[in-house]
Parts: structure tokens; C-alpha cells; sequence
């Protein structure tokens, strides 16, 4: 705000104490600098500079009104933010230069709390920046500690206090409260050891894709959302098809449980030139160049579904972790660290694609228990 | 010359080459990049897959060679169909004026007529999808219940099978190694459902067995309802999500932030 430069008269307001840098002359440096280079005398603090406001009472009488000023302004914008909270209808809409349509109501409330507070705050700063003293102190540190007399008067309290409980002629009182604080300390540490495990294991390693959740038959590759079956023939060259067993159809009617099971179960389903699969189990357990593996990335559980028809590549957009599906879906970038579950598929007799034995590994992120 | 070489260090010197340089550059790719070899003009009576194979030997075939069998520049156009045609060429995707890592959206070089003329030509090379039905891409208006819920259904299908590339509202979004998912808003309903049959590029297929006509219909739907939303959020910053706020965060909070430590910091006058 007041960025003048110094107000003393006839004074360089850089301060005289300081070397001139700009100086090229090499001797007008103080003789200590040239001497003895590894010591730096003090240079103490510079002159202290006087404000305007300090020497003219016109300037000290301009800083006041600014500051009332500010503090003005910010009563005028609380009293906007009172007066549109209610005048303005919560569905007015207008054209923000440079932002586009805003919610009128939104920008009001908004920009008039935030100047309220605002305005509070730079006057605050204004007025000890002008009006308040600047003058620099030095306040020496004293002893921390207390005399020897009133350290000796606390000692004996204490002694005295302990005295009087009686807990060094009572040890039935002493012994009882050392056990009920010893154990009061027990339920704390609980939950963090408890949380610790054993956890179920079985439970993190089951998805839905399980047969037996569909008493011991093989499972059919459902489209998600729909929820209708796949053929083989419905899956040409490129296509991807986002997949859903259809043991999810139990969860969706009972309204329970949707988004647990659905987590782990889900599955992306791609067809690809059979010549391409380099990897003998991946095209044994698809069908045709019909591929199905877990969607849920190895790294940290995001849905792996960028699929690039060309590549082969699937993309995991959290943090880029790319498989290549060519290769078993193999990690080839990225922080993923284990190649996707692949899913079994074969045809069924009614031409439709079945899963007939779920994942053989757990999907998704790693777990301590995983390979137990 | 003489006051060419007094003045090399001047300097402005390395400006005026940059410029210079940036000219001739800019000038001589004008004057070599590939135009649109204009084909014969074809007469009236002339049938549109004839002007097609004139119009595809014309600006096509150095890529997809003479009988459109694909080279090492281009792959085979026998039975991509018509919707693939009528998709790359109709977005100006196609003829690609370079070799690129993928081929942008870009100026429409032929009229309808001929592009007609092109789909006509490649469609009877092999059988492939065929330009949707105009009762597919006809977008149904929010308003009635019904049209209402085929939007949401349509947007729940785009969540489930889009919105991972090309973002929540369409945007678009990156790939791997320079390739990206082009922004779906402005673009045609036609060729919204063109895509989902034909895949071009990096895009999977999206067959009528996989996602039925009238699903594609929906989410051409959703994603022209989103699109003609009134949206009273101020700036959307590209509908990007986290990184251009983040950004916008880091530049103008941050901005004002030291804007107000460095006034703090300052002695009064």
C-alpha cells in the first residue's frame, strides 16, 4: 500500500551500516572484511528508519482512515452477505466474465465473506504496519529456573500431599489402584492388536465367480449393467465386452451386498487373432481368442478397462499400470506388480460363454495371507 | 553483409533466426504437406461407387493401395463397411495428412456426396456396418418419463463402457504412449454410433450383439443431454477433474497466498 521509500530527511534509506555493493573499489571496504576473512564482525542491526506516519501526523491521520476505511468496507460486504442470503432466489443464474453462467447466489455469499474477512485482516496488518510501534527491541533471556527456596517449598508440598493419601501405610489401596490402572490400559492396546488379525482369508480370496455359489455349475459371463447372457458369436474381433457373473443377479434382487460382490467379480472380456497369444495356458482357457480376466488391477484395486484394440494394451487409469493381453496380460509398465487373474471360459450347450472353475488366484491388490 | 555480420550478436539476432527459421519451416510444409488430389469431376450420370473409386484411387490408395488391400502405410479397407468410411472421412479423420501416432479430428475435406460416394465404394469391397439407420440417431429429448429413463440407462451403460477412457462427461482422456480418447462433445450422434460399430483406432468394437441399437441410441442420448445441460458451475476447466483444478488451485490460490506473504513482509514507507 505505502511503498514509498524512506521518509527520513536527506537520509539514504538502504541504511549507511551495510558494505555498497555496488562499489567496485576495493578499498573503501571496512578493513575488517579484507583482513580476516573468517570472521565477520557484527554488523548489528541497521539505523532504524522512520515510517511517514511516524514524523507526520498528516500521514499518520491518512494511515488511520485507510485502515477505518478497510474496516468499513468489511462491515459493508457482511451486511451483503446477510441481505442476499435472503433477497437472492436460490435459482438466479448470471454471466460471469471470463468464468461463464454462475449460480448468483453461490458468487454473492462467496466473494462477500470472503472480502469481509479479507478486509478485516489487511487493515489489521495495515495498522501495525503504519500506526504501531516498529522500533526494534532487544529482550535479553533471564534464568528459566526457579530459586532454591521455592523449588525446596514445591518439593515439600508434594511430600506432604503424598503423606497425607496414606498410600505407603494402606498397600490394600496402592496395590488395588496399581491393578485397575494396569488393566484399564488393556482395552486400549485390544483394538490395535485385534486389528491386526487373524483375519479371514477365505473371504478375501472368494469372488462370486466361485462355482459353488451357483451350486456347483458353471457360471455364465453376463453383460454389465444389463445382466443378459453372452454367446461366442456375439463376441467378433476387437469387441469388449464388460463382464458380470451370473451369480450377481442373487445380490441385485436382494438388494444386499451389490457393490461387495460386485467388487471383486469384475471381469473385461476381449477377442482378439488367436495367432497373437503367445502364452499356451491364456489360450487354452479362452475360446477362439476369446479372453476374460479380472478387471480389478494387481497394484491397488482400481478397474482396469482402457483397452487399446490395436495394442492389445489394457490401462489402468489410476496409475498407468499397462498389461499386455497378447502376453497373459503381463505387467509391461506401470507400479503393477503381478499379471491379471485370467478367467476360464468355455461354451456352453446353449452356445453361451460359462466360467466353469472362477479364479485360480485371488484377485485384485496383494495380501500378506495370499499365497497361503 | 558486412552490417548483416556486425550485428550477430546483436541481441534480437537469435529471435529474428528463431523466427526466420520457424517461417521457412512452416512455409515449406504448406507448400509440401499432401493436398486433396481432386478426382475427375464426375458426371450426373456417373453411379456413386465408380466416383468412389476414382475419389478412393484419388486421395486413398498410397496408404491402402489400388484395390484398397491395405499396405505397410494403411491396413486393408475390405470389410470395414461404409460406417467406418463415413466415420473417418466425415470427421476429417481421414485422408491423413501425415503419418501420426494417431489421426486427429480434423477439417472435412468432401462434401457429403462424395463421402457417400467413398462409403459406397468400400461397402461393396466386403460386407461390414453399414451408416446407422437415421432411428438410432435420432436423440431423444429429456422431458417424458420414458425418453428420462432411457438417458439414465444410457448413462449407466456409458459408465460402465466408456466413461474409462473417455471420461466421466465425455471429455476425453489419455492412453499409453500418445494416444488419447478423443472428446465426444460437438461430435455428430451419426458418428457417435459409427464409432461404437466400427472401433476405430485404439477403440474396441461395440457391436449390435454387444451393445443393441437402441442401447447405442440411449447413450448418444445421455451424452447430448449432458452436453445441452445448463451447467451454472462457472468455469468447467475441460471437465478434466482433479488435474486442471489442482492446477488452477496451485497457480491463482497459491499466486494470491504469496501475493499476501510478500505485501506482509514489507516494511511501511
Amino acid at each position: 500500500m505505502n511503498d514509498h521509500e524512506t521518509t527520513e530527511p536527506g537520509q539514504d534509506g538502504q541504511g549507511a551500516a551495510l558494505v555498497p555493493a555496488a562499489s567496485h573499489d576495493h578499498e573503501t571496504l571496512p578493513a575488517s572484511l579484507v583482513t580476516d576473512p573468517d570472521h565477520f564482525a557484527n554488523p548489528g542491526l541497521p539505523p532504524h528508519v522512520h515510517r511517514a506516519a511516524d514524523d507526520y501526523p498528516a500521514a499518520a491521520k491518512r494511515a488511520e482512515r485507510q485502515v477505518a476505511t478497510m474496516f468499513g468496507l468489511s462491515m459493508l460486504f457482511t451486511l451483503v452477505f446477510l441481505v442476499s442470503y435472503f433477497a437472492i432466489p436460490d435459482e438466479a443464474t448470471f454471466f460471469f466474465p471470463g468464468i461463464g453462467l454462475a449460480k448468483t447466489q453461490n458468487v454473492v455469499l462467496g466473494l462477500s465473506l470472503g472480502f469481509a474477512i479479507f478486509l478485516i485482516g489487511i487493515g489489521a496488518v495495515h495498522w501495525a504496519k503504519t500506526l504501531m510501534s516498529d522500533v526494534e527491541m532487544v529482550e535479553e533471556r533471564h534464568a528459566q529456573a526457579s530459586t532454591p527456596e521455592q523449588r525446596a517449598k514445591a518439593v515439600t508440598t508434594v511430600s506432604e500431599g503424598v503423606a497425607s493419601t496414606q498410600v505407603n501405610r494402606r498397600p490394600l489401596i496402592k496395590y488395588s489402584l496399581g491393578g485397575a490402572l494396569g488393566l484399564f490400559a488393556l482395552p486400549l492396546g485390544l483394538q490395535v492388536a485385534g486389528s491386526l488379525g487373524p483375519v479371514n482369508v477365505e473371504e478375501l480370496k472368494h469372488t462370486i465367480w466361485d462355482p459353488k455359489d451357483n451350486g456347483g455349475k458353471p457360471i455364465r459371463l453376463m453383460r454389465d449393467p444389463e445382466m443378459t447372457p453372452i454367446r461366442l458369436d456375439e463376441v467378433t474381433n476387437g469387441s469388449v465386452f464388460h463382464v458380470m457373473p451370473e451369480t450377481l443377479q442373487k445380490y441385485i434382487d436382494e438388494g444386499k451386498g451389490v457393490l461387495e460382490a460386485k467388487a471383486k467379480a469384475a471381469v473385461i472380456l476381449m477377442r482378439l487373432d488367436p495367432d497373437l497369444i503367445t502364452v499356451p495356458k491364456a489360450k487354452d482357457w479362452g475360446v477362439d481368442g476369446v479372453l476374460a480376466y479380472s478387471k480389478i488391477c494387481t497394484h491397488v484395486g482400481c478397474a482396469v478397462g482402457l483397452y487399446e484394440q490395436q495394442t492389445h494394451h489394457l490401462l489402468c487409469p489410476c496409475h498407468q499400470s499397462t498389461f499386455d493381453v497378447t502376453q497373459d496380460c503381463k505387467v509391461i509398465f506401470g507400479p503393477a506388480r503381478r499379471p491379471l487373474p485370467q478367467l476360464k471360459i468355455i461354451v456352453d450347450d446353449a452356445g453361451y460363454l460359462v466360467a466353469p472353475q472362477g479364479f485360480m488366484e485371488p484377485v485384485g491388490p496383494s495380501f500378506w495371507e495370499r499365497a497361503r | 553483409m558486412n552490417a548483416l555480420a556486425a550485428r550477430r550478436r546483436h541481441p534480437a539476432a537469435i529471435a529474428v533466426l528463431l523466427l526466420l527459421g520457424l517461417l521457412v519451416t512452416g512455409g515449406a510444409y504448406s507448400f509440401l504437406a499432401p493436398k486433396d488430389a481432386k478426382a475427375a469431376a464426375p458426371t450426373a450420370a456417373a453411379d456413386a461407387v465408380a466416383q468412389g473409386k476414382d475419389l478412393f484411387v484419388a486421395n486413398c490408395a498410397t496408404c491402402h493401395g489400388v484395390q484398397a488391400q491395405g499396405t505397410k502405410s494403411g491396413p486393408s479397407l475390405v470389410g470395414v463397411g461404409a460406417a467406418s468410411v463415413d466415420f473417418q472421412v466425415g470427421t476429417g479423420r481421414m485422408p491423413l495428412p501425415g503419418p501420426n501416432i494417431q489421426a486427429p479430428k480434423n477439417k472435412v475435406k468432401f462434401d457429403d456426396e462424395q463421402i457417400a460416394a467413398l462409403a459406397a465404394y468400400v461397402a461393396q469391397l466386403g460386407p461390414g456396418p453399414s451408416v446407422p439407420d437415421s432411428k438410432y440417431t435420432t436423440v431423444l429429448q429429456p422431458g417424458t418419463t420414458e425418453n428420462n429413463k432411457a438417458i439414465a440407462e444410457g448413462g449407466e451403460i456409458f459408465r460402465v463402457n466408456c466413461a474409462m477412457c473417455h471420461n466421466f462427461a465425455g471429455a476425453g482422456g489419455a492412453l499409453t504412449r500418445g494416444k488419447y480418447a478423443p472428446s465426444l462433445q460437438e461430435t455428430s450422434p451419426r458418428h457417435i454410433y459409427e464409432a461404437m460399430v466400427t472401433g476405430p483406432q485404439s477403440m474396441p468394437v461395440f457391436n449390435d450383439m454387444n451393445l443393441s441399437p437402441e442401447a447405442k441410441q440411449k447413450v448418444i442420448s445421455y451424452l447430448k443431454a449432458q452436453e445441452a445441460e445448463t451447467n451454472v458451475g462457472g468455469l468447467t476447466l475441460g471437465n478434466l477433474g482433479p488435474v486442471s483444478e489442482g492446477l488452477f488451485a496451485w497457480v491463482f490460490g497459491l499466486g494470491i497466498l504469496i501475493g499476501c506473504a510478500v505485501w506482509l513482509g514489507k516494511k511501511a514507507a
